[in-house]
């Protein structure tokens, strides 16, 4: 029983530390280690990365809105997109066949792999036009934040707000639906569609992460989804984890963020696309 | 145009500050309850339920924390970890509301009807 538990710590501080660099959920590393590696049921591997998703969220929003990395004004106007767009697929399950779904955000995954790779080789990471966006000055969605690894403050400018919304209400859409956690669509969205730098985009999306969790956490938490004996010591592992991961995050070079991030979005978008042609690997 | 820009800046600074320390508060505590009911848990080795027997009802939660079963202080501090960032959109709203940032007060209001409608459907659809 304690041994379960410190593996739990660990594993957790490990998701912590990954999911607060990389502004994705803690569901992608914890799912495969709680059914492959510890032979628990489906059903209480998503419950517990569910609560993964939050502790990742609340643990690393601390210092990164502290330090002023995440961009407030971006989360609160593209929660409005996730959360009806988790109304939308929670309301569609069983309606809409999930297959398309797996298709057009595998293709959208992959796309926006390349883009990042084509990103890496520019060396480019801060948008600067001349004309800023009409509807992000008038949302007031430029930001700016202090990079650590480059010691000085960076101000960028945030541009295809509509693009951005749907790509993010998709996102909302494919949370509800396939009750994934999208912390990767939602990078994807700000990095690739809105050309936000990466490290408010991962910040961000780990801020918004945690509201879209949170209504689909109380079906799990009621439900008995939740055994307290695994998500309790993972959970705490990945407070710690994430605290300390959202101090890391912001001194490494956004460069090493980005090529440790596009393998890992390349084989989230190949995997979907198995899954919507009905491939498994 | 530079001078709105800073104001906009030192604004969004100080909104920020006051959802940072709430998020902090709201976070340490559901650490600490969860800490304390895996402790419990730990030492006694007694989930305080029979089997694996997990209380699934806020009263049993509560009833349960209240005679220090480890699994129901657990579950509690699971909960309080559940509604942080529902908090923290509470606060925003009153922080964005004390910087009379009118546009992000709707903002914000909006994702949080939208967040209740989801919890709503969620508790009563599955």
């Amino acid at each position: 029983m304690i041994q379960t538990a410190l593996i739990m710590i660990g594993v957790g501080i490990f998701a912590g530390i990954a999911g607060a660099i990389l502004g994705i959920g803690g569901g992608m590393i914890i799912t495969p280690i709680l059914t492959l590696g510890m032979g628990l049921n489906i059903k209480y591997a998503i419950g517990a990365s569910i609560i993964a998703v939050i502790a990742t969220s609340s643990g690393s929003t601390i210092a990164y809105l502290r330090d002023n990395v995440l961009n407030l004004r971006v989360a609160m106007f593209l929660e409005i997109a996730t959360t009806i767009g988790a109304i939308v697929g929670a309301l569609l399950t069983g309606v809409l066949d999930p297959k398309y779904l797996y298709l057009l955000f595998g293709c959208l995954l992959v796309f926006s792999g390349w883009n990042m790779y084509r990103k890496l080789r520019r060396g480019q990471e801060v948008l600067q036009r001349v004309e800023p966006d009409k509807i992000a000055s008038k949302l007031k969605l430029n930001g700016s934040y202090y990079d650590k690894a480059e010691m000085k403050t960076i101000d960028y400018q945030v541009e295809n707000v509509p693009a951005g919304f749907s790509v993010m209400f998709g996102a909302g859409v494919a949370s509800g639906l396939l009750g994934i956690g999208s912390g990767a669509f939602k990078v994807m969205a700000m990095d690739t569609f809105m050309k936000m730098p990466l490290k408010p985009s991962s910040s961000t999306s780990n801020l918004m992460m945690g509201v879209t969790a949170a209504a689909s956490a109380t079906v799990y938490f009621f439900n008995g989804s939740i055994l307290p004996g695994i998500a309790v010591p993972m959970a705490l592992g990945i407070l710690g984890g994430a605290v300390i991961g959202s101090r890391i995050m912001q001194v490494l070079p956004a460069r090493w963020i980005r090529i440790v991030f596009i393998p890992i979005i390349l084989y989230i978008g190949i995997q979907m696309l198995g899954k919507g042609l009905g491939v498994h690997f | 145009m530079q001078e709105k820009q800073s104001a906009t800046a030192t604004e969004m600074a100080q909104v920020e500050t006051i959802i940072g320390r709430i998020l902090q508060v709201g976070v340490v505590l559901s650490a600490i309850v969860m800490g304390i009911g895996l402790v419990i848990f730990l030492v006694t080795g007694d989930s305080g339920y029979a089997g694996h027997t997990v209380p699934l009802t806020m009263a049993a939660i509560l009833v349960g924390s209240w005679q220090l079963k480890s699994y129901a202080i657990m579950m509690l501090g699971t909960y309080c970890l559940i509604l942080t960032p529902v908090l923290r959109v509470v606060v925003s709203i009153y922080a964005f509301y004390k910087e009379r940032d009118h546009l992000y007060v709707a903002i914000t209001t909006a994702v949080l009807i939208i967040l209740m409608i989801a919890l709503a459907i969620g508790l009563t659809g599955k």
